[in-house]
C-alpha cells in the first residue's frame, strides 16, 4: 500500500489560513501604527517605507488596519461557528434519536432558517437590535445552527443504522450513552469539515455586513468597512480597496480549500477524487 | 470679450437666417445643444413641493416646473415669480401681490388670484400636508379683489413672510390639478412635466405657452445616481452634463485638472451641526456642551470630511448672509480645557454616549472623526449608523438620541431654536425674546442686529456642536453656463442655463 499523500488543497488551505491566523495573532503584540490613529494630513498615501500599504482617507495605516481587521474578522467568524455548532450539533444528534416528530420538527426548523439567506437575516436582526459585532455573531450563529443541525442529523442517522450501534443497544446502552460514545465520534469529521466551510461563509458575511455599516463598528477596523470607505476613492486610491478585498479573498479561499482538503482526508467517499 | 463677439455673431447669424431662409436651421457652427442632463443624488419620493420635506422634490420642480409668488435668485435675493410686483403695508400686515396677467398652468387654465388663494388656503388648512405649515401660520385671510391681484393679510407681523413665500413649499398650484401633482405635476413654470421613469429619471420639456422669457433648453433630464463611484463614472462617461451638490469631494481635484470639465464650489444654507439632546443628562449641563465644543478640531474635520471645501461656523448662521457674526473663535480646539470643563461638571473620567448617524457621507465621516476627537477627552461615543426612515422617526421626530449629526439646509432657519418641540430640546427665554422681536421687525439693519444677538446666545449656550457649512460643489461639462454657484434655496433652477 502506498503512503497516503495529503491532499494539495489541504496543504494550500492550511498555509493560507495559517497566514491569516498569524496576522491576527501578530496584531495582538505588534502593528506598525495604532490601527485607530487618525492623521488627516497623512491621508491617502501610497505604499512606501513609512506606511507599507499606504493610508486611508483619514490617514490611518492600512497595514495596521488589515492586521487588526484579521483579528476582528476571525473572532466574529469563530464565534458565529462556535455558537452554531453549540446549538446545531446537539439538535441534530437529538433529532436522530427522537425520530418522527422530533426529527420532523428539527428538519422543518432548519428548512425555515434556510428560506432566509444569512445576510438578510442578519440585516433584519441588526435593524431590530442595532448594529454591532455581537448581533452579527448572533444572526450568523443562528443560521449556522440550522446548517449544523441538518448535517449532523443526516450523518447521525447513517451511524445509527450501523451494526456496532445496534450491538451497543442490544447490550443495554441507553440512547444518550450511544450518542456520546458511538455516534458523536463518527460524525465529528463531517462536523469539522462543515465548520471550516461555515467559517469562510461567516467571514464573508461579516465583511458584507460591515461594508453596509451594520457589522463591526468604528473605530475598530474591519475589512468590510475598509472596502466600503475605499469605494468612493476607487478612482483616486484604488489600492485602498484592493488590500482589504485581497485579505478577504485570501481568507475565504484558504478556509474553503482547508475544508475541501479535510473532507478528502476524513470522508472515505471523497478520498479517491477531489485532490487538487 | 471673445464671448461677446461670439454672441453678436450668433445673433447676427440668427437674424440673417430668419430673414433669408425663414425656419431654416442655423449653421452647424452655431448650433448649441438644447438638452441637459442633471445628476442628482436622491430621487424625489413624489413631485409635489407643497406636500413633502424631501429636498429632491424642490430640486426638480422649483422655478422649473412650479413657481411661487416670489422667487429666490442665485444670489439669495428675492425676485419676481408668479407675482410681477408686490407691496407691503407700513404695519407689515398687508401684502399685495400683482400677478403676471397672462400666466397659465400647463393644462391651459389661468393662473390667477383664485389659484393663489386656493394654494395658500390649502397650505395653511387644518388638513394641510405642507412640510412647512409654519410658513403660512401668520396668514389671517387671502382676498382676491380682481383676477390679477391677491391681498394677503397677516394676523401678526412676520419678518420672513416674503422669503417663505419664495420657497418651493409656497408654490402656486391649480385648484383642478393639485390633487394629481405628486405623479403628474401641473405648474406655471417655463418647463412642463414630460415623464418619470421611477428609479432612474424625471424628464421636463420646455413649455411653449410660457408667458415669460423662454429658456434656452428644450429638454431637461434629472437622473438619480446615489452611488458616489457611479456618479464619478457617469460624469467621466459623459452621461451627465452637470452634477450640482456633488459630495464626493475627494474626486474634485481630478475634475479640476481635466479641461473637459469645470468645477464650482459655492455655499449652501447647510449648517452642519453635532445636534445635542439638551434635555438629556449629561448634555443638560452647559459645561459639558462647552467641553465638547473645545474637543472638536473643526479644521481637521473640514479637511478630513470635505477635503478642505468648507468654512467653519461658530453658531447656527451661514457666513455669506448679512447679519453673520464670526464666533468660530469662542471655543478653540483645546482638549485640556475640555477635560477641565468635564471635571468641573462632575465627569473627570468622561462618560459613555451614542452618536446616531444618518446616511449622508458627510455625516458618517464627520461622526467617525468626532467620535475619535471626543474619545481624546474621555467621552466614549458609540457610533450608530442609521437609515433615513428610522433616523427621521426616532431621532428627529421621537427625540430619542444623545448626539446626532446633520446639515440643516433650510435657509434662515435659526428660528428653529425657538420652537418648543424641536429635537434639540433647547429652551432659552433670552433666545425666544429675540425671536419675538425679530418677528415684529421689518427694518433690515435691526433684523441683522437681532440675528447677531441670536447667534451669540446659541454660541454662548453651546447648544449644539457648530461645525461647518456644507459646500455646494458642482461638476459639469465645460461650456455649460448658468447653473447656480450657490444654493440659497433648495433648487436646481435651470431656466437660465445654456450651452456655449
Amino acid at each position: 500500500m502506498r503512503a497516503r499523500r495529503l491532499p494539495a488543497s489541504l496543504v494550500l488551505g492550511a498555509v493560507l489560513t495559517a497566514l491569516v491566523v498569524g496576522a491576527a495573532l501578530l496584531s495582538l503584540v505588534w502593528t506598525p501604527f495604532p490601527a485607530e490613529q487618525i492623521r488627516v494630513v497623512a491621508r491617502l498615501r501610497l505604499p512606501g517605507p513609512e506606511h507599507w500599504l499606504g493610508t486611508d482617507h483619514f490617514g490611518r495605516d492600512a497595514l495596521s488596519m488589515i492586521l487588526v481587521g484579521a483579528r476582528n474578522s476571525l473572532s466574529v467568524g469563530a464565534a458565529a461557528v462556535a455558537l452554531g455548532a453549540a446549538l446545531g450539533v446537539p439538535l441534530g444528534l437529538a433529532a436522530a434519536v427522537w425520530g418522527r416528530w422530533g426529527d420532523e420538527t428539527v428538519a422543518r426548523l432548519a428548512d425555515l432558517t434556510f428560506a432566509f439567506p444569512a445576510v438578510l437575516t442578519a440585516i433584519l436582526l441588526t435593524a431590530v437590535l442595532g448594529a454591532g459585532a455581537a448581533n452579527v455573531v448572533l444572526a450568523l450563529g443562528l443560521f449556522n445552527a440550522a446548517v449544523f443541525a441538518r448535517v449532523t442529523r443526516g450523518a447521525a442517522l447513517a451511524v445509527w443504522r450501523r451494526e456496532f450501534v445496534r450491538a451497543a443497544l442490544a447490550l443495554g446502552r441507553g440512547p444518550l450513552s450511544v450518542t456520546l460514545v458511538h455516534v458523536l465520534p463518527n460524525v465529528a469529521g463531517v462536523v469539522i469539515v462543515q465548520a471550516t466551510v461555515l467559517f469562510a461563509v461567516a467571514v464573508l458575511n461579516e465583511a458584507a455586513l460591515s461594508y453596509l455599516g451594520l457589522g463591526i463598528q468604528p473605530p475598530s477596523p474591519s475589512w468590510g468597512k475598509m472596502l466600503g470607505d475605499a469605494q468612493t476613492f476607487l478612482f483616486t486610491a484604488p489600492l485602498q480597496a484592493i488590500f482589504p478585498g485581497g485579505a478577504i479573498a485570501v481568507t475565504v479561499l484558504g478556509l474553503n480549500l482547508l475544508g475541501d482538503g479535510l473532507r478528502d482526508l476524513l470522508d472515505p467517499r471523497h478520498r479517491s477524487s477531489g485532490v487538487l | 470679450m471673445p464671448n461677446r463677439t461670439a454672441r453678436l455673431a450668433l445673433a447676427a447669424a440668427l437674424a440673417f437666417g430668419a430673414v433669408t431662409f425663414g425656419a431654416a436651421p442655423t449653421p452647424a457652427w452655431a448650433q448649441a445643444r438644447t438638452d441637459l442632463v442633471v445628476g442628482m443624488r436622491l430621487e424625489p419620493p413624489h413631485l409635489d413641493p407643497t406636500a413633502g420635506a424631501a429636498a429632491a422634490i424642490k430640486e426638480v420642480t422649483y422655478a422649473n416646473l412650479f413657481e411661487p409668488l416670489l422667487r429666490v435668485d442665485p444670489d439669495g435675493n428675492l425676485a419676481p415669480g408668479l407675482a410681477e410686483r408686490w407691496t407691503v403695508s407700513a404695519d407689515g400686515l398687508t401684502y399685495t401681490f400683482l400677478l403676471r396677467p397672462h400666466a397659465k398652468f400647463h393644462d391651459g387654465r389661468a393662473a390667477d388670484s383664485a389659484a393663489v388663494k386656493f394654494s395658500l388656503d390649502r397650505a395653511r388648512g387644518a388638513d394641510s400636508v405642507n412640510a412647512q405649515k409654519g410658513y403660512f401660520a401668520a396668514i389671517a385671510a387671502v382676498d382676491t379683489p380682481d383676477p390679477h391681484t391677491a391681498v394677503v393679510t397677516l394676523s401678526r407681523p412676520d419678518g420672513l413672510f416674503l422669503f417663505h413665500m419664495a420657497t418651493g413649499d409656497a408654490a402656486i398650484v391649480g385648484p383642478d390639478s393639485a390633487a394629481g401633482n405628486k405623479q403628474t405635476p401641473v405648474g406655471t413654470g417655463p418647463f412642463k412635466f414630460e415623464r418619470w421613469v421611477a428609479g432612474d429619471r424625471v424628464v421636463l420639456a420646455r413649455n411653449p405657452d410660457y408667458d415669460g422669457p423662454k429658456p434656452a433648453l428644450e429638454r431637461v433630464t434629472f437622473r438619480f445616481i446615489s452611488d458616489p463611484a457611479a456618479q464619478v463614472a457617469a460624469l467621466k462617461a459623459g452621461d451627465i452634463d452637470s452634477f450640482p451638490q456633488f459630495d464626493t469631494y475627494e474626486a474634485l481635484p481630478q475634475f479640476r485638472n481635466d479641461p473637459a470639465f469645470s468645477v464650482m464650489v459655492g455655499t449652501t444654507e447647510g449648517e452642519t451641526i453635532l445636534s445635542t439632546n439638551n434635555a438629556r443628562k449629561p448634555f443638560d449641563d452647559v459645561r459639558v456642551r462647552r467641553a465638547m465644543s473645545h474637543a472638536i478640531d473643526r479644521k481637521t474635520l473640514i479637511e478630513g470630511v470635505l477635503f478642505g471645501n468648507g468654512s467653519a461656523i461658530g453658531s447656527h448662521f451661514p457666513p455669506h448672509r448679512a447679519g453673520y457674526v464670526d464666533l468660530t473663535g469662542l471655543y478653540p480646539y483645546d482638549p485640556t480645557k475640555a477635560k477641565a470643563l468635564l471635571a468641573q461638571a462632575g465627569y473627570p473620567n468622561g462618560f459613555d454616549t451614542t452618536l446616531k448617524l444618518p446616511p449622508p457621507i458627510y455625516a458618517r465621516r464627520s461622526g467617525e472623526l468626532i467620535a475619535a476627537m471626543l474619545a481624546e477627552v474621555g467621552i466614549r461615543a458609540k457610533v450608530e449608523p442609521m437609515e433615513w426612515a428610522p433616523w427621521l422617526e426616532k431621532v428627529f421626530k421621537g427625540k430619542d438620541y444623545d448626539l446626532t449629526l446633520i446639515a440643516h439646509t433650510e435657509p434662515l432657519d435659526i428660528d428653529v431654536y425657538a420652537r418648543p418641540d424641536y429635537y434639540f430640546n433647547y429652551k432659552s427665554d433670552r433666545f425666544n425674546a429675540l425671536q419675538a422681536e425679530l418677528d415684529r421687525t421689518q427694518d433690515t439693519d435691526k433684523r441683522n442686529f437681532l440675528y447677531g444677538e441670536q447667534q451669540r446666545v446659541l454660541a454662548d449656550d453651546a447648544v449644539n456642536g457648530f461645525l461647518f457649512m456644507l459646500p455646494a460643489a458642482t461638476v459639469q461639462k465645460a461650456g455649460l453656463q448658468g447653473m447656480w454657484l450657490n444654493r440659497p434655496v433648495q433648487a436646481n433652477d435651470v431656466t437660465g442655463v445654456r450651452w456655449k
